[in-house]
């Protein structure tokens, strides 16, 4: 398949601070992969790079097999975290004049943002001014303005700040939906849950470096404790808490840990020939939340 | 380039087609010609208040003799100056005073007796409770001042009419010596300096209007958040210079649209009202030396002398000097809009610098209008910071060739050097939030990478 984007020993300075500091990552086609990192890290450093806004001070960035250059902005489609309209300028002309500066032609930008509305059923807002939107509103607006020149790579810098629950779903599907399309999607949050919703692939930048990276199943396997947890009812048999670590107990719930996870069908095996009713068994994935928080803490 | 179009399209666009933009546009004019209109009514008012003295003149100082030798005093019984009147009691001055109110006088003179007819100065008493008003106390003195004039030559024994005829009015008419020297009337240096002052002051304000212009609207951008997302589709330079260019589109369109309109309007005006500006505005500032007559003598000449003006040159080069000097100076505007956080109060202080040379530059237009070879003037109108509205101001009395080509040649030279270098500043504030900017660090961000 490919990558769509590969960075390699990535760096650039700021007068005062080092913002990314030698950051390597490639990220495959088509997948929806999270950028991830605290408050601070590097991540809209990283972004303003990958977009052309600013140049790297060192090392390479390849943009599906091409160095980047000036004329890759109309490939690419990005979502800032910080996002306005020009209030005054009615939606339809707004859609069309970002979707021209991407270098679609009028009649091409018009069918486009035409389909878009009426995905959206939003057709009668054409006229409106952009300050007579909500907010939310808003946000639909400049959703479409991002994929409207159906880029590459999408990088969505929180997207769903400021959404309600109703249009956070809208835009999931969306985002999902463009990506079955062949889009690569760059997913840049610090929260966690989405990011394990939603993406294959991450990386985890901190202090302008990369930490983590990998599949997310793979990372989250990684960084396993081998802990495990059953929920049973009766009575629990003695061997358990002789034999194994347990971590806790409680009401029919029981979390141990162990050595070596070879050992885990050999004890659900035993806990059944003991007569114990298992209702569920299952292995202890850290989430990505306190890989992070481990993470991050570990290194400052 | 196709980017750069869309922007200055869009820029242009959004401000032509504003209901503030065609408003102002189009009632300026009429703005313009009412409070000329007002400006013409107010200098030629003249108070209504009338008022009356009682006036002692025991040693008859005023009383004058006519043709005929018959004997009469100054403004007896009968108005003078429209508002003035004198009359002259046979009472005493104590009586005068005890029955001030009863009679309804505003004052009483008292002339005393002049004792040498040589003095120069001459004290006339004014009883009143009231303070005269300056125009009143002024007319009176003149009033006064004739009298004892007539007075004194009569005292003389010298003949009025001879006196008369003592004096001259000269007038310099200015002739060519050689063949090229251009054959000026007297008025030709009022007219190249009110053509001079107008251009000046247009451009003063032009940089100013536009110039803010420019800087609201790159301040506003970065405020809203969206120029994040423009310079993710095109660069920062483009963006600013579409902008610029944009907005200076806007000011041309004004301009033109003012230089159509302005004159239409004066003359719907002259003919519904029976307005005429040039008189009006002679007869208010010089209401006693010139009789109507003379007054549209002159205004035929100037509008003469207007004519005569070499528009095909002072149009042209007054545009060039008019998009050099916004280029240079909106340009300016933008860099510090887009240093300037949304606390809009605070980041004002930002703009003084720039507004210093501009303040600067219509301070020595002033005087280069009134004595436009002076070497400030001529210094000033190379000098590309002041250039755009000196230079203009001059070009009506006829420059040399080459002060107007080198001030040509610096102001772009300037102005494409000021664009190149504010460009990278603006790179860097756009995206900059939250910090308060000294102007040493918009100094620094010249030299910041990409």
């Amino acid at each position: 398949m490919g990558n769509i984007l590969e960075l390699k020993s990535v760096r650039k300075t700021y007068q005062d601070h080092v913002a990314v500091n030698d950051v390597s990552f490639n990220i495959p086609k088509n997948c929806i992969f999270g950028l991830l990192g605290p408050n601070g890290a590097g991540k809209t450093s990283l972004i303003r790079i990958i977009t052309t806004i600013t140049r790297a001070d060192s090392g390479s960035v390849i943009l599906d097999g091409e160095k980047l250059s000036s004329h890759h902005p109309s490939v690419i489609g990005y979502m800032p975290e910080e996002r306005g309209l020009y209030k005054k300028m009615k939606v339809g002309e707004h859609l069309i004049y970002l979707a021209r500066l991407k270098g679609l032609s009028k009649k091409d930008a018009k069918s486009k943002i035409d389909h878009w509305l009426v995905k959206f059923g939003i057709t009668d807002w054409w006229d409106k001014k952009v300050e007579e939107l909500s907010k939310g509103m808003q946000q639909k607006i400049q959703f479409i303005c991002t994929v409207v020149h159906e880029p590459k790579l999408l990088i969505l810098d929180e997207p769903f700040s400021g959404l309600d629950p109703l249009n956070t779903n809208l835009i999931k599907d969306e985002i999902k939906e463009l990506k079955e399309k062949g889009t690569s999607i760059i997913f840049s949050t610090h929260r966690m849950e989405q990011v394990e919703q939603i993406c294959e692939h991450i990386v985890l930048i901190n202090a302008g470096q990369n930490v983590l990276q990998g599949e997310v199943n793979e990372v989250r396997h990684q960084f396993k404790e081998n802990l495990f947890e059953f929920e049973f009812s009766g009575t629990l048999p003695d061997f358990i808490a002789n034999e194994y670590e347990v971590i806790s107990v409680d009401s029919g719930k029981v979390i141990f840990k162990l050595e070596d996870d070879q050992q885990s069908n050999l004890i659900l095996k035993r806990l059944i020939d003991a007569g114990v009713y298992i209702q569920s068994y299952k292995e202890i994935l850290p989430s990505l939340n306190e890989i992070f928080i481990k993470q991050v803490n570990e290194k400052s | 380039m196709d980017k750069l179009w869309l922007i200055i399209k869009r820029e242009y666009l959004t401000r032509v087609k504003k209901r503030s933009f065609i408003i102002t546009t189009l009632v300026t004019p009429l703005a313009i010609l009412l409070f000329m209109l007002v400006v013409g009514v107010i200098f030629s008012y003249e108070g209504d208040e009338s008022k009356k003295f009682a006036v002692i003149d025991e040693s008859g100082i005023l009383t004058v003799r006519d043709g005929n030798d018959l004997r009469r005093r100054i403004g007896d019984k009968q108005k003078m100056n429209t508002r003035i009147y004198f009359k002259y009691p046979k009472t005493s001055l104590s009586e005068l005073m005890d029955n001030f109110d009863k009679e309804e006088y505003d004052g009483i003179i008292v002339l005393p007796s002049i004792q040498n007819l040589k003095t120069k100065n001459y004290e006339i008493f004014y009883y009143s409770d009231n303070q005269l008003n300056i125009e009143i106390n002024y007319t009176l003195e003149q009033l006064l001042a004739r009298g004892i004039r007539d007075y004194k030559i009569e005292k003389f024994g010298m003949n009025k009419d001879d006196l008369k005829n003592l004096e001259t009015k000269v007038n310099l008419e200015p002739k060519p010596i050689s063949d090229k020297g251009e054959d000026a009337s007297k008025l030709t240096s009022i007219v190249a300096a009110s053509i001079g002052g107008f251009m000046g002051f247009i451009m003063y304000l032009a940089v100013f209007i536009y110039g803010m212009m420019v800087m609201r609207s790159v301040m506003e951008e970065k405020t809203n958040r969206i120029v994040e997302i423009m310079i993710s589709s095109v660069k920062p330079f483009q963006l600013m210079l579409g902008k610029i260019i944009g907005v200076g589109g806007v000011g041309l369109t004004q301009l033109a649209i003012w230089a159509i309109l302005i004159p239409i309007i004066t003359l719907a005006g002259t003919l519904l009202f029976g307005y005429q500006p040039p008189q009006a505005e002679l007869a208010a500032g010089m209401p006693e030396m010139m009789d109507p007559e003379d007054a549209q003598i002159m205004a035929l000449a100037a509008f003469e002398e207007f004519r005569r003006q070499n528009w095909l040159l002072i149009v042209p080069v007054f545009l060039i000097f008019f998009v050099g000097g916004y280029l240079l100076y909106s340009s300016l505007f933008a860099a510090v809009g887009s240093a300037m956080s949304d606390d809009y109060a605070e980041s004002q202080a930002l703009t003084i610098p720039i507004t210093i040379p501009v303040v600067l530059a219509f301070y020595i237009m002033i005087v280069a209008v009134r004595s436009p070879d002076s070497s400030l003037a001529v210094f000033a109108s190379i000098f590309p910071l002041f250039s755009p509205i000196v230079m203009p101001a001059r070009l009506a009395f006829g420059p040399p060739f080459w002060q107007v080509a080198l001030s040509i040649v610096l102001l772009i030279a300037t102005a494409i050097l000021f664009v190149w270098i504010t460009a990278k500043i603006y790179r860097v504030g756009i995206l900059m939030y939250g910090k308060k900017v000294s102007l040493k660090e918009l100094g620094k961000w010249i030299f910041y990478k990409e």
